[in-house]
């Protein structure tokens, strides 16, 4: 590890900025914390992401134009959600290595005077901590151990799948996210079919059968007395958090489940305030968490 | 309609099959790998989807495919059920990339039938005015600086208007019907 400090180019994506400012603030202020220094990505559009099942060349292009902002810039990509991970991610490989795909893709930004070279790495907020800053400086950071949560983890499709364009953790069973939270003091807890999708992408086209992967991921959870769920992407947490309501009225159950962003619970345990961090902006108000972690304080 | 009933009317008649769609298709990017399916049904069988989907088969498009069936393949709304998992890529035995088949799918569907879902229209929509997906609105914007958030950077929609141009996708775009809810 150098001992220079990470430099990285915050990409935001759409739907952090749009509605999800709990994850953006606990971020920004956990690795700025740990040191990481974050600069804004300028004039940098939508991952690219949501237009691929219409036009597979459009898709890549606006992926590598964000890229060659990056190259401009001189910066490695640092992703908070797992899609504009993945989707970045797979252009950047794509483009580096298949000379045929990066000759179209450049006629294309050509026209703007840009070129894809293939210059920079796109890494999401978890590589970052596990890789750039390392468990060790994580560990010193924390000054108030959660030691008596018991959590779940959902670490998402788009973070490690397909598994032949990432390699940095085993899709069928993750578990960089479970050693990042026991950094925290939290116990991560093994459930039934961890590794299984959230359903989000599809919501708009079809809203029963991703309820119906949630509802029963949300069981599996249930199940092993989680008192909380911890995500690492915007869309998996709108899935969890923000449906959660609506999935029990749904199927007529209740869960309460809260569903932290990692930064949030790794915020809470640098000593970071509840308020600091916007719990008060989840969908499913973590009170019984917060009660137990205030008591842990006394 | 009975189950039995329905798979005779989805008996496949020899006029519906295009004998050269299998080599069309895998001459596409991401699809190159379709005729090496061998129909073990391991996508299906790991697909979260499928699960909870009674129409939704990965196995069954590969099927399609290789028997030429474009038109009932590129017409099939049920292209849009998969969530892009990518499971089904991970454990194909014969490395298919079958969720990236059905992503190629649904690009010649939305040329082949000129409609897309309503939602897809949406996004794309936007982001061809904002650089967003999302239209993120001023009251947003304004309380980043109340949360002590730098603001959102300036992005350059005419730059993306020209992306859809130039790919030939805005021309296409600007006639498209749309359809609600894949059940």
């Amino acid at each position: 590890m150098s001992e220079e400090k990470p430099r990285y180019l915050l990409f935001l994506g759409c739907v952090i900025p749009y509605r999800l400012s709990s994850y953006e603030v606990s971020a920004r202020k956990v690795l700025t914390r740990l040191g990481v220094e974050l600069v804004e990505m300028p004039e940098y559009n939508c991952c690219g992401f949501p237009i691929d099942p219409l036009d597979h060349y459009l898709a890549l292009t606006l992926a590598a134009r964000n890229l060659c902002i990056a190259e401009r810039e001189k910066l490695n990509i640092l992703t908070l959600c797992n899609g504009c991970f993945g989707t970045l991610n797979k252009a950047n490989k794509t483009l580096k290595e298949d000379k045929e795909e990066r000759e179209r893709i450049n006629k294309y930004l050509a026209e703007f005077g840009m070129e894809f070279k293939g210059t920079i790495e796109v890494k999401h907020l978890v590589h970052v901590l596990a890789e750039d800053v390392g468990f060790e400086k994580i560990k010193d950071s924390v000054k108030k151990p959660l030691s008596s949560l018991r959590v779940a983890q959902h670490t998402g499709c788009h973070l490690v799948r397909p598994k032949k364009l990432i390699e940095k953790d085993d899709p069928e069973n993750p578990t960089l996210l479970k050693e990042l939270i026991k950094l925290t003091g939290a116990k991560p807890l093994d459930y039934m079919d961890e590794a299984e999708c959230c359903g989000n992408p599809i919501i708009g086209v079809n809203e029963s059968i991703p309820f119906q992967m949630a509802k029963e991921k949300l069981e599996h959870i249930r199940a092993v007395g989680a008192q909380a769920l911890i995500t690492v992407c915007p869309f998996c947490h709108m899935m969890y958090d923000l449906n959660q309501p609506r999935i029990e009225r749904a199927f007529n159950e209740k869960f309460n489940i809260p569903v932290l962003h990692y930064p949030q619970l790794l915020g809470l345990a640098m000593g970071f305030t509840p308020e600091e961090l916007l719990l008060n902006e989840l969908r499913v108000k973590p009170a019984d968490l917060l009660n137990e972690f205030q008591r842990g304080r006394e | 309609m009975s189950e039995a009933q329905e798979q005779v009317l989805n008996i496949v008649k020899k006029e519906e099959m295009d004998p050269k769609f299998k080599y069309e298709i895998s001459k596409i990017h991401g699809a190159e790998k379709i005729m090496l399916c061998y129909q073990c049904g391991t996508c299906t069988a790991d697909c979260p989807v499928s699960r909870f989907s009674d129409f939704y088969r990965p196995r069954k498009i590969a099927r399609m495919i290789q028997l030429g069936l474009k038109d009932r393949i590129l017409s099939d709304k049920d292209l849009w059920l998969c969530t892009t998992c990518y499971t089904c890529i991970d454990h194909c035995p014969q490395n298919v990339d079958i969720a990236h088949v059905v992503r190629v799918l649904r690009n010649l569907s939305v040329k082949h039938t000129n409609s897309m879902p309503l939602v897809f229209k949406e996004l794309a929509n936007n982001l061809m005015k904002t650089g967003f997906v999302y239209v993120i609105p001023e009251s947003r914007r304004a309380r980043r600086a109340q949360m002590g958030l730098p603001p959102l950077p300036k992005t350059k929609p005419e730059e993306i208007a020209k992306l859809f141009e130039i790919t030939g996708f805005a021309k296409l775009f600007e006639n498209v019907e749309t359809f609600g809810r894949v059940e």
